[in-house]
């Protein structure tokens, strides 16, 4: 720790070089800032407290066909679970079909298996008695102008009315504010409307449910709960897969794209690149402080401690750099998740991406600072006077 | 004096810049020949050249440094070029399924064919519409067609896990409609049988899908007949006969689209007006062609957008250790730099000089970017949900020339920066100090 002062001298003794090898370093964390984001909002989609008691079962045969809405009586008998409910894919529209909004057809009970949407009483109780009402994310209420009490035309992308028209008008009967932050940029994007008034007005669903939501009373009882299910319709033209909604929504999100495989591809390119480029400032700084370095030597230092001093100074460069770089993309994700409507919700910088940062910046510091540091400590003090 | 020249600098970077990325490949030849000339026709060019050669012919001496340039922009270059090629790969499997001469019919306002949905009726009446080529029978060559979803078991998967792939069910003039469809291996499915075929790109995602075998979709058992191929997007689906899969999926009479051959390679104007004059038809038609490369649009986008952001950030970090490197040059030169200065060399050839020597790493790293992003992806099998469809499009990255010209852009631009800054301290420092520097 004494010594630190006489590090932070020697590391910023050529400012420019300093600072231009540290833009770069904060580049490339700021990536991996970004990146693991990405990676991680990819990997623990549906892996909250509250995903862990819900159970989502749709069509065994494909995502698109519809299963009798009789079931729910059925599925509300099984032994362990505490309620159940449905909704259907609405595919609507606001404006320009270009301006795609997720709005789902849901029964009356939906919000109660959802207590990451709150929603006021006395809107809830406007929404439940208003037949073409419809409740919106706080953020999706932003992004169009809408107030409560507005009439919204919707045009849904599949459904058309008993007229062939595809134009729907709902009431907006309340805002639903998001009370899950990280999975906060879905909730807030999203349209509900009723389920009945949505059948009643198509011709096209027939009294049929896109997919079930069921909540268990244990979550340890799931699996068990989930193959109950499945069991109800087996062998019938309606056959159901039931699964966690984590593992549905991996199973999804794995369909879209192999996150990993893209962001461990780019980050490995990253990181090499940098390791020659620190690396190489590295060795220009430790060439040029030959001499000072013997005179440390000759005045006592110890071999080893010159070694240490080196090697922290290549830690100290990239822990600098790293730190600001991953700083520098917190408040960047949000404006992100912002900015693509819903569609990407970016889970912030958490332990695990400042963890994994930290132990790269380490990493990559002792890597790049051995090769000048071992050179720095098999120096000959004479040779190295001499400039030989 | 000082902060002039930058902000001069700067003014130039950003005009030079946009200059370049407006720039076809046509007007950079004429700019590097017309640099050459200079080279070679003038004095001051003849001796920015011998300043230059000076520079390359010692990088060897600094093999770590200059390393740092070309690796760096190496790396920025393989990763855009790799994200361009995908963008690229999809975008072009998409187009490649539709053709000119070919038209789709779906429902009034209707923008894909998963959401379209036509009556009895409107199939009857699309396909008796004028301007549809007829076969030697003299039957309309339209292919009425159910799309549905199914669940497979992913190849190499774990043991429940299963993937979405597009069922589509065609008419009997499917294979007169769609010419590029072959199979390679089995045979076609028997109509009015639960057969299906399997495209190639479908047999490279799911298990099971061997000729001779059954699978089991939902609570029906299928038959495998054969494998088929195109090059496109269909390759991705499974086919069988689509009374057959209406039939299963309790679709009645109604089909999603109508596929139609038309008579005349021009002539979908005309076709498009005989269907818009029929009052009892409420139908959206477009020719495949179209249909596709829309369909493609979004995620191109989206995958290009990801790719130049990447890129970007990479970019910057690249062109810091390029500056890096090239302050370190021009400082180990500084005195014969200003030795030159000295005899009577003026500053502009100094400059060009050390430009020279920048982009010529620059140039090498992108070169080797896209080498190895061309040796690594061209080719590479990836696959997404497509939009506008129910099942998982697979399809190659291609690295094609547009994408690795854009790529070297990149490459020199980084460069021309890095370079440029170095460039101006040495051509500005006063030749007295440099002198005396050690």
């Amino acid at each position: 720790m004494k010594y630190l002062h006489l590090i932070w001298a020697s590391l910023f003794r050529r400012k420019t070089r300093t600072i231009l090898t540290l833009v770069s370093i904060v580049a490339a964390f700021l990536l991996f800032g970004l990146l693991d984001a990405v990676r991680t909002s990819f990997a623990e989609a549906g892996q909250s407290a509250n995903g862990a008691q819900r159970l989502q079962t749709g069509s065994r045969l494909s995502f698109i066909q519809l299963l009798p809405q009789s079931l729910q009586a059925r599925i509300a008998q099984v032994p362990g679970v505490k309620i159940v409910t449905y909704a259907n894919w609405f595919g609507g529209a606001y404006q320009d079909p270009h301006n795609q909004v997720f709005s789902f057809a849901v029964a009356p009970n939906y919000l109660d298996v959802y207590p990451e949407m709150a929603v006021s009483d006395a809107e809830r109780k406007t929404f439940d008695a208003t037949r073409t009402g419809a409740l919106v994310g706080e953020g999706l209420a932003q992004r169009f102008h809408w107030k409560v009490g507005d009439r919204i035309p919707m045009q849904s992308t599949i459904f058309p009315d008993r007229s062939g028209s595809k134009n729907w008008t709902f009431d907006v009967s309340g805002i639903i504010h998001s009370t899950d932050k990280k999975a906060s940029g879905f909730f807030d994007q999203l349209l509900l409307l009723h389920w009945t008034y949505f059948d009643e007005t198509t011709p096209y669903n027939r009294g049929q449910v896109g997919w079930y939501v069921t909540r268990v009373s244990d979550v340890n009882q799931a699996d068990r709960v989930a193959k109950a299910i499945d069991a109800l319709s087996a062998n019938s033209d309606h056959e159901t897969r039931t699964l966690t909604e984590q593992a549905a929504t991996a199973a999804w999100m794995k369909q879209l794209a192999d996150i990993g495989l893209i962001v461990s591809s780019i980050m490995g390119a990253v990181f090499f690149t940098l390791m020659l480029l620190a690396g190489n400032t590295m060795m220009q700084a430790v060439r040029e402080r030959t001499g000072e370095l013997a005179v440390l030597k000759t005045i006592g230092f110890t071999s080893t401690s010159v070694l240490a001093m080196v090697l922290v100074e290549s830690v100290l460069l990239l822990v600098l750099g790293g730190v600001l770089g991953i700083a520098l993309a917190e408040p960047l994700i949000p404006l992100i998740s912002h900015a693509s409507r819903g569609m990407l919700s970016l889970a912030p910088v958490g332990i695990g991406s400042w963890a994994l940062g930290g132990a790269l910046m380490l990493g990559i510091g002792v890597l790049v600072g051995a090769l000048p540091a071992w050179s720095a400590m098999r120096l000959n003090i004479v040779d190295a006077l001499a400039r030989r | 004096m000082k902060i002039r020249v930058s902000l001069l600098l700067i003014l130039l970077l950003v005009v030079v810049l946009v200059g370049w990325v407006l720039l076809p490949w046509q007007g950079a030849l004429v700019l590097a020949a017309l640099l050459a000339v200079w080279l070679a026709a003038t004095r001051a060019g003849r001796r920015a050249l011998s300043v230059a050669g000076v520079g390359i012919s010692t990088l060897g001496q600094r093999l770590g440094a200059s390393a740092v340039i070309v690796v760096g922009i190496a790396g920025v270059v393989g990763v855009l070029v790799a994200m361009l090629a995908m963008a690229e790969g999809y975008a072009e499997t998409l187009r490649r399924t539709g053709s000119a001469d070919s038209a789709l019919v779906l429902r009034g306002a209707s923008d894909a064919e998963v959401t379209s949905g036509l009556d009895r009726d409107s199939v009857v009446q699309i396909a008796q519409t004028p301007g549809i080529a007829r076969d030697a029978k003299g039957e309309p060559l339209a292919s009425p067609e159910v799309i549905v979803a199914a669940n497979l078991p992913i190849k190499g998967g774990l043991a429940d896990e299963e993937g979405s792939v597009q069922l589509r069910g065609v008419g009997p003039q499917a294979w007169a409609v769609r010419p590029q469809v072959r199979i390679v291996e089995g045979r076609r499915f028997t109509p009015g049988l639960r057969e299906l075929i399997v495209g190639r790109g479908a047999v490279r995602q799911f298990a099971g899908l061997v000729p001779g075998h059954e699978i089991r979709l939902g609570s029906q058992m299928w038959m495998v007949a054969g494998v088929f191929a195109s090059g496109d997007a269909l390759e991705s689906e499974i086919w069988a006969d689509a009374d057959i899969v209406a039939q299963t999926y309790e679709r009645g009479s109604s089909r999603n689209s109508v596929t139609v051959r038309l008579a005349d390679p021009n002539g979908f104007a005309a076709f498009k007006r005989a269907l818009e004059a029929n009052p009892q038809l409420k139908i959206e038609a477009m020719t495949t062609l179209d249909y596709f490369s829309k369909q493609s649009e979004g995620t191109t986008a989206v995958i290009r957008v990801i790719g130049i952001v990447v890129g970007a950030i990479m970019a910057v970090g690249a062109m810091f250790g390029a500056l890096n490197t090239m302050f370190a040059a021009v400082a180990a030169r500084a005195r014969e730099i200003a030795t030159l200065r000295a005899i009577g060399f003026a500053g502009l050839p100094v400059v060009v000089a050390i430009l020279l020597e920048t982009m010529l790493l620059a140039l090498l790293g992108g070169i080797l970017g896209g080498a190895l992003a061309w040796l690594l992806f061209n080719g590479y099998a990836a696959s997404t949900m497509a939009a506008g469809s129910v099942g998982k499009l697979s399809f190659e990255l291609h690295v094609t020339a547009a994408v690795l010209w854009q790529g070297l852009k990149w490459a020199l631009a980084i460069g021309f920066i890095g370079g440029l800054f170095p460039a101006a301290r040495a051509a500005t420092m006063p030749v007295t100090t440099a002198l005396r520097e050690l």
